[in-house]
Parts: C-alpha cells; structure tokens; sequence
C-alpha cells in the first residue's frame, strides 16, 4: 500500500545520516586532519569563517571536514554554533590602518604611499595542473622553501601603518565626505539580533553584506559591472592583513586588545554628482573574514549600488540585494524544496480541478449556443 | 519540575555536552518570548525578532523550532507533525532534535501534548486551552503575491490599504471563475491584519477561528512571529456572492480508518492504477484504527 511511503521513519532517516557520514569515510585514504584542512584549505576555511559569521579557524575547518567540503553547509554549522552562544559585548570600531598588512594594491595609482606589496595571490599564476602536487611529500616541501627563501634579499622593514590612498583624493576634494567622519561612535545596529528593516541602516548593511554568500555578491556585483547598472568602479585599495581587536573593560573602561582578525578590506570608487552639485568620486566599501578577494570587492560595489536613490536594477536596490545574498537562508529555503508537500498540492490540485471544471462547462455553454 | 534543578539534575549526564538546555542562550529564548507576547498582544500582526540559526535549515521549520525551544520546559509533552503525519522526515528530524535538547516527552497523540509544532496542518482533533499549536511559517507576508516589497507592505499594514489584495481575487474570479487560492489562504484577524495563516490547508482555516487554543507562527528566515490568540475573530477573505469554500472530499473517506470528515491525503496507487485516500492526520487515524479493531 502507498500509506507506508508516505511515512519517513525513524530508521530510514538514521541510516541515510550514516551513509551520508561513511561516504566520506568508504574509501583507503588517511583520515583527513582538521589541521590539514585549516591549513592546506586555508581559503575555504576563510570563506566559511566569512559567510558562517563566526572568526573561528579551527571550527570552520571541522565544519568543512564534516560537510566533506560543502562550503554551504559548513558555513550553516558555524551560524548554528553561534545560536548557542551568549552576546557578551561588541569590540570597539576596528582601525583598519593599524592592519598587519601581507597584501596591499590599488588599480586607481601605479606607486602608491607605502608602495603595491602584491602578498599571497594565485591572480598571477598560470592556471595550469600542477601535476608535481600529485606526488606532494616532505621532501618537494623541504626543497621548495629551500628554493624559496635562499635567495630573498634583505628588505626594507615594512611599515607598521599604510596610508589609505583614498586619503589621497579627499585630501584634494575629489571624494565625497567619509560617513562616518565627525559623528560619535553609535550603537551597531546586530542584525544577529534585530532583524532587518528596510532602509536599512548602514551598519546592518554592511553587516549582512560581510556574510552574505561570495556567489550570491558576486552574481548581483557582475549584473551591476556588466550592464544592469551605472556603477563603474575603480579599486582605490584592497588590502589583506591582520586587524588588532579591541574591547573596553567592563570594569575599568580601558580598552583592550583581545586579539587580531584575518580580513579582507575593498575600497571602491565610482563617479556621482555631489549634493552641492559638483561631480565627485564616491566609496563603496567591503570587508569580510579572511582572504576572500572576490567577496570583499564584489560587497564594494554593491555597498555603492544600493546607495542609489532611485534603484535601475536588482544590484541596485537594497532590499533585493540584502534579501537575496544570505547564503544560510537561500539555500535551506531552496533545499525545503525536498520536503513533502502532499497537503497543498492536493489543495492545488482541488482548486485546478474546480477551475476546470468551471472552464469545461464555460466551453460546453458556449458550444451549445453557438449549435442554437 | 523547574528548569534550574533540570538542570541541577542532569549536570554531567547531557545529551549534548557543551549545549545548554534548549539549545540557544537564554538571552536569546527571553527575546523571543517577549516577541510572543507582543505578537499575542497584537493579533496578526507581524513581530520583526532576532531569528538565530538553527541546526537545522531555514525554510525547514527554524521559525517554529525557535518558538517551541524558548517556550519549552522539562515537563512539556512535545508532538511534531509534517503535513498531519508523527512519521514524515522533517518531523522526525525536528522532534529528535527538539527532544535531544530540552530531553522532553514525546507523543503521537494530539489530546496528550502539551505543545504541538506543526508544518502544514492543524490536528482534526478540537485542541484546548491548555495547548498551544506552533505553526512553521515560509511566507509569513499574506500581501508577497502582490507586492514583493517589504518596505511597501509594512506601509499597506500599517494603513491598512489592502485594496490590491482585495484585487487580486477580483481578477482572480475574472479568469478562472473562482478564487485559486488552494493553501495559505489570507484571513482576516480580530478585523484588523490581513494575515497569512501558513501553509495550512482552507480545510483548516475556519478551525483558526474562536479557538480555545493559542496559535503561534514563526519564520525563522523571514524572522517574523504572529500570533492568533485564544478565541479571537479569524475571516477568511472572501465576496458574498464568491465565498470561502473548503477542499471538498464529498463522497471519499479514508481507506484505513474509514473517516469522512477528516482532510485526507491522495494516494496514487500504481497496481491497481486507482486512487486512494488516508487521513493526513495521521495521529488522529492511527487512535481510529486501533479503537475500531478492539
């Protein structure tokens, strides 16, 4: 009988839980270590920091081993985790130009204050099979950072601090004002904590963007760049390093440093007519955990975007945009999909067979008179 | 028995070491009882709250898992349908999770829980004052099918403008001759909110009406809560001369307990090539079949 179908059962779903577990396992390789994949997939591990919202290396790294690589789930897992965390307080604003920089450049000047450090990037590499990492072991490692690191010249010390170029073109007017230049420190609107509401204020757009899904961004920033807009943008700077983190002591209210982050900061810029009427540049900014290039400039562009006061297009208007990119959200509500449904499609079905009940006696009424 | 001598009890033997009793932080759980209260206070109307993830996926029911966790004590007897059924995966799938957490009572029997989520269905059986029916809410927006804007259908709620819902089964009667709205059919609550009564069938939404029970709907994903209070006006939208009318199950009854008024699921039966029907509330058909046997 259909009846016992329509039933999951306990069982049924117990064991495919464990095939899903033992695929992973079925075949003669060693055990993954969640230390290899923290630091041989270090890139999914920062997409997962990023999109899970929790800056948690060694976590997302278990997520991703557990999830045998899927990035969304992983990242699913660490949003999950957060839900049985306490808030216990929020860091003072993040002073970007105290980054411990490894990777800095800007397409908008060829030397820039503090000069292009180019860092850890596959962008110019040859995308070809490197069929040598088939046969990876200790000693090709031991020879390559022999390779490596035997002819590096002395260099000059790097900075501590790097100017923003962007200071560069307000200091000559060409920039529109920093938005948040003048006001007092304010309280962040937690979007973890209130949902959104529509215009959204900037620190709960930013927020959302900084975990929104890299192929979502990235989908909606293209539209924009390619033509389903007017943004042409500029990179001003993307740098990747290390922030120092700080809190202010609930007792004493001194401030303290508590640790540092990996993130990846996108400057944009793109030309708009200023409120005084006088054309200037305009920033769009991005930053997420990690290094995740492609996520911080694509959040750049569309944090500009949606500042449009009449939105043209999707990439355009905040709510779609901010609605849409959430990862976590889109895909469990695209995945709901494989639940039952057979109580509303009978209901469906019910009303289409009354719509064509009514449209077949429509038919024969007409028939008939037109036989008359 | 009180949450802190729960967990006084079972310190060292959790299920779950490293997850507190119920699953979120308590902070947490006292938002979104807080937000339940405002939802009560103001029926239909729809509470924006902190949704946390959970789990298990959006759109899978967080919205209602997230109500039910902060609501939940020790003592509660907890039942968990899908569609009407105790067994279908995604009910099996949150109760065991829901049990895991807050290490409650669970039961197939609709008289005997205390507290009853559900996706799609409200049991055949009449529920009291003492239980509250969690529904698992996708849309939680009744007026989305005619305006994908948030920001517009705050205002329409607000004004109470609703003159484009009301269009919509206008137009709908132009072209098909009925309104084919077949689930989650737009009520009217205490003549105030146009509000989405979930994905429920229109079997179930005259039973929304004067209840003795509270009605709870959470969309974790849409981050909304609502609420129908205890005994409380429920309309469906509807024109004198086109009015609301019901799934009709004239003539079928279910093939395994015999009911005929009971929403029924249609079951397509290769080998004979014919159809037949079961109850969809599958609790209430199982308690049939067993009284009928003896």
């Amino acid at each position: 009988m259909g009846y016992v179908a329509v039933k999951g059962g306990n069982e049924a779903i117990e064991r495919a839980c464990q095939v899903f577990a033992h695929e992973r396992m079925k075949g003669d390789s060693a055990p993954l270590g969640v230390d290899q994949v923290r630091e041989q997939l270090y890139l999914a591990v920062d997409r997962v920091m990023g999109e899970g919202s929790l800056y948690a290396p060694e976590l997302a790294a278990l997520a991703l081993k557990q999830s045998a690589g899927d990035t969304f789930e992983a990242s699913f897992m660490l949003r999950a985790f957060r839900a049985t965390r306490p808030r216990l307080g929020y860091s003072l604003a993040a002073r970007t130009e105290k980054m411990r920089i490894i990777r800095r450049i800007s397409s908008a000047f060829k030397d820039i204050p503090g000069g292009q450090i180019l860092g850890p990037t596959s962008d110019y590499t040859l995308r070809l099979l490197d069929f040598d990492l088939l046969e990876d072991d200790e000693a090709r490692r031991a020879a390559f950072k022999k390779r490596v690191f035997s002819h590096i010249p002395a260099g000059a010390e790097i900075p501590e601090t790097f100017p923003r170029v962007i200071r560069i073109l307000r200091r000559e007017g060409l920039l529109e004002e920093d938005l948040g230049a003048g006001r007092k420190e304010e309280a962040v609107f937690d979007i973890t904590r209130q949902s959104l509401t529509f215009p959204a204020p900037r620190s709960a757009t930013l927020q959302a963007l900084a975990r929104s899904e890299t192929g979502g961004m990235l989908a909606l920033a293209y539209s924009s760049m390619r033509g389903y807009g007017n943004i042409h943008p500029t990179l001003g700077e993307l740098r990747i390093g290390y922030v120092p983190l700080t809190i202010r002591h609930p007792e004493t209210g001194e401030p303290y440093t508590i640790g540092e982050v990996k993130v990846t900061e996108a400057e944009v810029l793109a030309r708009m007519q200023g409120n005084d009427g006088m054309p200037k540049f305009s920033l769009g900014y991005g930053l997420c955990f990690g290094q995740n290039e492609l996520k911080a400039i694509s959040m750049a562009i569309l944090d500009r975007c949606i500042r449009a006061e009449k939105p043209s297009c999707p990439a355009e208007d905040q709510e779609f945009v901010l609605y849409h990119t959430d990862g976590i959200e889109a895909m469990g509500f695209c995945n709901h999909w494989k639940l039952p449904h057979y109580v509303d499609f009978l209901s469906d079905l019910d009303r289409l067979r009354k719509a064509q009940d009514v449209a077949r006696a429509g038919k024969a009424r007409e028939d008939g008179d037109a036989a008359a | 028995m009180l949450l802190h001598e729960w967990l006084k009890n079972e310190a060292g033997t959790e299920k779950r070491p490293g997850y507190p009793f119920g699953f979120m932080d308590e902070g947490a759980k006292k938002e979104i009882r807080r937000c339940i209260l405002k939802a009560v206070a103001i029926p239909g109307y729809q509470v924006p709250y902190g949704s946390r993830e959970m789990p298990i996926a959006r759109g899978w029911g967080t919205g209602g898992i997230q109500i039910t966790l902060s609501l939940i004590k020790p003592d509660d007897i907890l039942k968990v349908i899908d569609q009407g059924c105790d067994g279908s995966v995604n009910a099996v799938n949150i109760k065991k999770f829901l049990a895991e957490v807050a290490d409650v009572e669970v039961t197939n029997d609709t008289c005997a829980a205390t507290i009853i989520q559900t996706r799609h269905r409200i049991p055949e059986e009449p529920m009291t004052g003492r239980q509250i029916l969690v529904l698992q809410v996708p849309y939680p927006e009744a007026l989305r099918e005619v305006e994908p804007s948030e920001m517009e259908t705050r205002r329409m709620h607000a004004e109470a403008d609703y003159s484009r819902m009301w269009l919509y089964l206008y137009e709908d009667i132009v072209k098909y001759g009925e309104i084919t709205i077949s689930y989650r059919y737009p009520v009217t609550v205490n003549g105030r909110y146009i509000t989405d009564p979930s994905p429920i069938p229109r079997w179930d939404v005259p039973r929304l009406h004067m209840a003795d029970t509270l009605f709870l709907f959470g969309a974790g994903r849409e981050k909304r809560i609502y609420a129908i209070p205890p005994h409380t006006e429920v309309v469906p939208l509807e024109f004198e001369d086109h009015t609301f009318r019901t799934e009709d199950f004239s003539g079928k009854a279910c093939a395994r307990c015999g009911a005929t008024g009971t929403f029924l699921d249609e079951v397509v039966d290769n080998e004979k090539g014919g159809r037949s029907y079961f109850c969809s509330d599958t609790g209430y058909c199982d308690k049939r079949s067993t009284t009928c046997s003896r």
